[in-house]
């Protein structure tokens, strides 16, 4: 086990965002962790990324208890995120973006030859097509733009990959190529937490998935121990589900 | 910019030299100075002449310091309003410290510095920690240093300016240095203009081939995002306000030993000037986009319109109208190139 946490909590003044949550992240698998909006899954992310503090419960790495004071922190114990939305800035090139935060020296300067070649053989290693490494990000499509940020995270060494619902905002194919990366990423070794609220896109590359509803742990369950059909119908809350048709059936 | 052993994609193939040009944020202000010289130059003789270029270098030397200076701000995704009266601040510091106080001029210097960089250092704290904009944080500080210059001014000497630098100690030595002249090919250039080269050089160097020029590009661009991936945006906002206050510390300076009096009211109106100039080099408002050699253009085109109204015996409120004209121009050429360049990279 990578990364841990037992009954992990959190408020933010007298909104309990999360309590007690336990979950676990292996090598070479993929934790997926579901939820409707407002389940919690961001605050849990954010707590794994250094971007938060947990205020209850414990958080372990390899092991040891820790708390991190910033995303650095997580970025240093091998612990990459990957954010929705702000994972690239669009008006800098590729390869700019992805050696940000950690830019190759020679000497005093920003090694520009070497950061543009590392970038292009990193994303053809990932088997990421990119026209240009020197295109703005901003005129990448949204799967390409999670690939370079999923490049990235594995050029750096990461040993985990947190990656904030990355197939949400895309269509088929496009969600298709962002989940063989993430199979990609879990054959080179990488331990991947994905936070998703789509059964569909979880359950193929999954090994473990933690449900969250309001704040609250439905419980993890491995693989074996659960099938597509009831990750769906516990993911909809069945019984919410059923009350909805109900009251959506014609009179 | 790519290197020539890697084999081209065949999707780039149409990208050719004029595209790559296009997503340079400063060609507009390229082409900008070609036809305002153009201009000029067909028109007045002593525009084009050597002693006519001396002339029209200067306002463009003392300008595009401060520009560069804010180009790199506004690139990283702030203003800094204040940025011009604290050129008159560090020359009354200077000009008052050396003669009300018999302080040798470059110690009187090195004390103005100081203060510049403790308000560069406080407009960047207050910014970082509040979250407020920067426009209403500068704001505050530019009229703060606007009464602060009047009032100690009128404090100490009774009248609205202190003047006799001349006579104060290492006067002579820091005035060669900052505002002397230098002759090339029989012709007196003020060195201003080298210190204006130097600050453009190394600048671009820091923007283009340094890891705080890739942070500057990021906190402009995406703060956040910045952040999350482990940029030290605070500390890089910080040193960016800095950096402004240093500019306007040397500009201040050769200022001030070129003219060896300072008016109270100096710099007033001026921080503007330097965003338009900026702007016209193809910087951003919204910050995350733009170029240091972009602004200096921006200040050539600036001296040049300043000086070359002169020359052609023209009113001198024209300049007004023809700032005006030239950033509502400048800032529609850089949308249009940026489109552009974005389309065809699709």
């Amino acid at each position: 086990m990578i990364l841990e946490t037992r009954d992990i909590g959190k408020t933010f003044g007298s909104v309990l965002a999360l309590r007690g949550v336990s979950m676990g992240v292996e090598e070479g698998k993929v934790t997926c962790v579901l939820g409707d909006n407002g389940a919690g899954k961001s605050t849990l992310i954010k707590i794994l990324a250094g971007v938060h503090q947990h205020d209850a419960g414990a958080f372990l790495v390899d092991g040891a208890e820790v708390r991190f004071g910033s995303p650095r922190d997580a970025l240093d114990r091998g612990i990459a995120t990957v954010y929705q939305d702000l994972a690239m800035i669009p008006l800098m090139s590729v390869w700019r973006n992805f050696f940000l935060g950690s830019e190759p020296r020679k000497g005093l300067a920003f090694d520009v030859a070497t950061a543009r070649k590392v970038a292009r053989e990193e994303l053809r290693a990932m088997g990421i097509d990119i026209r240009d490494v020197d295109q703005p990000v901003g005129t990448l499509s949204g799967g390409e733009r999670q690939s370079v940020a999923i490049a990235r995270a594995v050029h750096f060494g990461a040993r985990v990959l947190i990656l904030d619902e990355p197939t949400s905002a895309l269509g088929v194919k496009q969600a298709g190529v962002v989940l063989r990366y993430i199979a990609r990423a879990r054959d080179r070794g990488l331990g991947v937490v994905f936070i998703t609220h789509n059964p569909h896109h979880a359950y193929p590359v999954g090994d473990r998935f933690l449900l969250l509803n309001r704040g609250t742990s439905l419980g993890e369950y491995g693989k074996a121990d659960i099938s597509r059909e009831e990750l769906t119908a516990l993911m909809a809350g069945g019984a919410e589900l059923e009350e909805l048709e109900h009251e959506l059936r014609r009179e | 910019m790519t290197t020539v052993a890697e084999r081209a994609d065949e999707r780039i193939a149409g990208v050719g030299l004029l595209r790559r040009l296009l997503i340079r944020p400063e060609l507009g202000a390229v082409v900008g100075m070609i036809v305002v010289f153009a201009f000029f130059a067909s028109q007045s003789e002593v525009f084009r002449s050597p002693a006519g270029i001396a002339n029209w270098l200067d306002p463009a030397a003392t300008l595009g310091i401060m520009a560069v200076a804010i180009a790199l701000l506004m690139i990283g995704g702030e203003f800094d309003l204040s940025a011009g009266v604290l050129t008159g601040t560090t020359g009354l510091i200077l000009v008052t410290l050396a003669t009300q106080y018999g302080l040798n001029v470059w110690t009187a210097m090195l004390v103005a510095l100081a203060v510049a960089l403790a308000i560069g250092f406080f407009n960047g704290m207050v910014v970082t920690r509040t979250k407020l904009p920067s426009f209403i944080v500068t704001l505050g500080t530019f009229l703060m240093l606007q009464g602060a210059n009047l009032g100690v001014t009128k404090a100490l000497t009774g009248t609205v300016q202190v003047s006799g630098l001349r006579r104060a100690e290492g006067f002579e030595g820091a005035r060669t240095i900052f505002a002397g002249t230098i002759e090339i090919a029989g012709t007196s250039f003020r060195v201003a203009i080298l210190w204006w080269l130097l600050v453009t050089a190394v600048a671009t160097w820091v923007l283009m081939r340094s890891r705080a020029g890739n942070w500057i590009f990021a906190v402009g661009g995406n703060e956040q995002a910045a952040r999350a991936v482990g940029v030290p945006a605070a500390r890089t906002k910080i040193a960016l306000f800095m950096t402004t206050a240093f500019a306007a510390w040397l500009v201040g300076s050769i200022l001030a030993l070129r003219y060896t009096s300072v008016q109270a009211n100096i710099g007033i109106g001026q921080e503007f000037i330097y965003i338009i100039a900026a702007v016209i080099g193809g910087c951003l408002l919204t910050g995350g986009y733009g170029s240091a050699i972009g602004a200096s253009i921006g200040a050539v085109i600036f001296g040049m319109a300043d000086k070359g109204i002169v020359f052609l015996g023209w009113d001198a409120d024209w300049f007004k109208f023809f700032l005006g004209a030239m950033l509502l121009l400048a800032t529609l050429a850089n949308r249009l190139v940026r489109r552009y360049a974005e389309e065809v990279k699709h």
